[in-house]
């Protein structure tokens, strides 16, 4: 049985049984973040929002079901380990085709198992996220800091999303949407509901995206800090200008800083699929996915041109907006799911009817 | 939403003697739902044939009758005390048929006294094997194909139509009592007798058996805003054709990719929101192990011995929220009591891992038939 060592920012070290691929001589740094979900472990490590992280899983057995061919939400996972309590060799499922660590393997990603996830978990609830380096086992505490002491880039978006435009042709509504590293999920809803999606990189420029003739523009989820890419604002403000918008987590931030707003790092994010998120003018609490660093500043809603439509009941963030004149809206969790409640679906239909109207 | 500010009293019905399928957990619960109104500010009368349990102790409710739970006793509890409602939904089958008898018979209504945490179409609904076949398929939910009996004879001309096994579910009963599975015609005669004479209607229903299907049990919880959150959900390692009681459970569900959970959890809150109950509910699938097919087999409208499961895993105590939703408080609103900063509109996660293994009485019954199926014979359960 191989070993791996994890290693903190904060000087802590966990040694556990490597599952993924081996990291002989060199290492693996990225941003220590925990999930709680319970299932979809396929799904999370595939989410190319992930990029340049390590997710711990809370839930102490992951891999229970395999893997297979159909729950990717990318085929080119970007996080950079995984770290988990147990990971059983084989997976029991009727789609099982080879098991997790076999994934990870392939993938390239390494992993850790049989760490105390719990207090790691404890431990980035208190200190906020902090760096962790995935090392072999025989590193010395000396050069594991050295690894830590990098700094982590602030390219991610550029590194997952695509590099060329990609067309998925459908018989109705055509939709752009804005590759910052965008889940399966968010294209096949679109695809579902018969929109014909062109798929562009994260820094298409008006003219290609208008060359398209677009009936409305969806903005994906991504990796990093919304504030790395600040030279797309611009393009986001002539969009909505001429294009109904429906915007997804990084999406939803970009959109809140085109119009005034502000954004601000969590502590430690949200990273689940049982956030409740209050629709204000339904009066309802739907349960959501998320997977988010980074928020809404609430306070710098009421400079913007957007309100607030939606908030976590938990600890009053945003997880809704709306132009208060463009017919634009976002929400800051998943309503793709994948993995998760399936509960918000209805805003893409939400967004369709926008374009209809 | 205040809370219904006209109740000001309220009477609970307890689960009374301790019986297979309807045990100690109600106890749990109904004590939990005692306390949680009296934080209300309500006044609470309690009504128990069972004098042991804590739910009696002279601490727990404000007054208590230890008196025989028949519709008799109950009307005269209801004229003596003057209760602005009934909470009859945490003792189990035997409180919910005594309020539907109360409801139906036009008592409740006479009396002034507001039937709370359920309806009575909603139990209807939920029980009675006919009605809540046609509400599944009104609502697009899968249930296996069925026929209402009310004799052998139909029961055993359904079953050479669609072919052996078949399942008995006798109407309004617990535990499966008189039910069971029926491989060839002799044993559809002994179990399909049975059935009849157990339920309290005289109705069974008669059921393809989706025997040796993943067994998966979702606890769901509706507010009167329609919001709802799953507690949790359990898989019984053992399958379909082994009650649940009998079964050994986990939670959450081990062998289920997120597609099946969400599949089904998405089927749940379907399910309960087509009921429109107020409160907790139980819903039983089965699941094929090879196809993301599925059918609906049970729902419970009311707390049942799983919530008692799904609260000591998750520590979301499923009593005490569904009797604050049964006097108007809105999930949204209801303080989460662990955390006592966020509500208790959330989905548990858990990051362990829990196994429910059942205990048998058979050290004492030397010469029972061991043989499980869908009648429950375990007395007991150990949890870890």
């Amino acid at each position: 049985m191989k070993r791996i060592k994890l290693v903190l920012e904060n000087g802590d070290e966990y040694s556990g049984e490597s599952i993924g691929v081996d990291i002989d001589h060199s290492y693996s740094l990225g941003e220590l973040v925990f999930n709680t979900s319970m299932t979809g472990y396929q799904e999370i490590l595939s989410d190319p929002s992930y990029c340049d992280q390590m997710v711990v899983m809370t839930y102490p057995l992951i891999g229970n079901y395999g893997v297979n061919k159909d729950d990717f939400e990318s085929l080119t996972p970007a996080l950079k380990g995984l770290i988990v309590r147990e990971c059983p060799a084989e997976g029991s499922n009727w789609r099982n085709e080879y098991s997790l660590r076999e994934l990870l393997k392939r993938f390239k990603i390494p992993g850790i198992a049989g760490v105390d996830t719990r207090e790691l978990t404890k431990k980035i609830r208190n200190n906020g996220v902090m760096k962790a380096a995935l090392v072999p086992e025989n590193f010395n505490s000396q050069n594991a800091q050295a690894v830590l002491s990098k700094v982590i880039g602030t390219d991610q978006i550029s590194r997952v999303s695509t590099k060329n435009p990609i067309h998925f042709p459908g018989s109705g509504k055509r939709v752009i949407l804005i590759d910052f590293g965008y889940k399966k999920n968010i294209l096949r809803s679109l695809l579902v509901r018969g929109c014909d999606v062109v798929v562009v990189p994260w820094n298409a420029s008006l003219e290609l995206i208008q060359s398209y003739r677009p009936e409305g523009i969806v903005m994906s989820n991504g990796p990093g800090n919304p504030k790395d890419v600040v030279e797309v604002l611009p393009v986001i403000r002539e969009l909505q200008k001429r294009y109904p918008m429906f915007s997804i987590c990084m999406g939803h931030q970009l959109f809140a800083l085109a119009n005034g707003a502000d954004t601000e790092k969590l502590k430690f994010g949200h990273r689940g699929g049982n956030h409740p998120v209050k629709d204000l003018r339904l009066g309802k609490v739907f349960m959501s996915s998320q997977n988010h660093g980074y928020a809404v500043t609430s306070n710098s809603i009421q400079n913007s041109e957007l309100e607030i439509t939606q908030i976590n009941i938990n600890d009053n963030t945003v997880e809704g907006l709306r132009h208060k004149s463009l017919p634009a809206f976002s929400v800051q969790y998943h309503p793709e799911a994948c993995p998760g409640p399936e509960d918000t679906g209805w805003l893409f239909d939400d967004f369709l009817k926008t374009i209809r109207n | 939403m205040p809370v219904h500010s006209h109740l000001k009293k309220v009477l609970v019905i307890g689960s009374g003697p301790i019986v297979i399928g309807q045990a100690a957990e109600f106890d749990y619960s109904g004590t939990q739902a005692v306390k949680s109104l009296i934080e209300e500010g309500i006044e609470v009368v309690l009504v128990n044939s069972n004098p042991a349990t804590i739910m009696t102790d002279k601490e727990t409710a404000h007054k208590v009758y230890i008196e025989p739970l028949t519709k008799e006793f109950l009307l005269k509890i209801i004229h003596k005390e003057k209760p602005d409602g009934l909470l009859p939904t945490l003792g189990g089958q035997t409180a919910l048929n005594l309020a539907v008898k109360l409801e139906e018979e036009g008592h409740l209504r006479r009396l002034g006294v507001q039937l709370l945490g359920c309806r009575v179409d909603t139990i209807q609904k939920a029980e009675d094997r006919k009605l809540f076949k046609n509400l599944m398929i009104e609502i697009g939910e899968p249930v296996p194909e069925s026929r209402i009996v009310n004799e052998l004879s139909e029961a055993l001309e359904f079953a050479e139509e669609i072919g052996y096994p078949v399942i008995v579910r006798p109407a309004f009963t617990l535990g499966g009592t008189g039910g069971g599975i029926a491989k060839n015609r002799d044993e559809l005669i002994i179990v399909g007798n049975s059935g009849l004479a157990a339920s309290p209607i005289q109705q069974c229903l008669i059921e393809r058996s989706i025997a040796g299907y993943k067994e998966i049990e979702y606890e769901v919880i509706r507010d009167s805003h329609d919001n709802c959150i799953i507690v949790c959900n359990m898989e019984n390692i053992d399958p379909v054709g082994i009650h649940t009681g009998d079964s050994i459970v986990l939670a959450p569900s081990q062998t289920l990719s997120d597609k099946e959970y969400q599949l089904l959890r998405t089927s749940a809150l379907k399910i309960i929101r087509s009921l429109k109950i107020e409160g907790g509910c139980n819903v039983q699938y089965a699941l094929d192990p090879n196809s993301f097919n599925y059918y609906v087999i049970e729902v419970n409208p009311r707390v049942s011995r799983s919530s008692a499961l799904a609260s000591k895993a998750t520590g979301y105590p499923i009593a005490k929220i569904a009797a604050k939703i049964a006097i108007g408080k809105t999930l949204d609103e209801i303080i989460n009591p662990v955390t006592k900063k966020t509500y208790a509109c959330f989905e548990p996660a858990l990051d362990y891992v829990v196994c429910k293994i059942p205990r048998w009485p058979f050290d004492k019954f030397i010469k029972a038939n061991r043989r499980l199926g869908t009648q429950m014979k375990a007395t007991g359960e150990v949890m870890a």
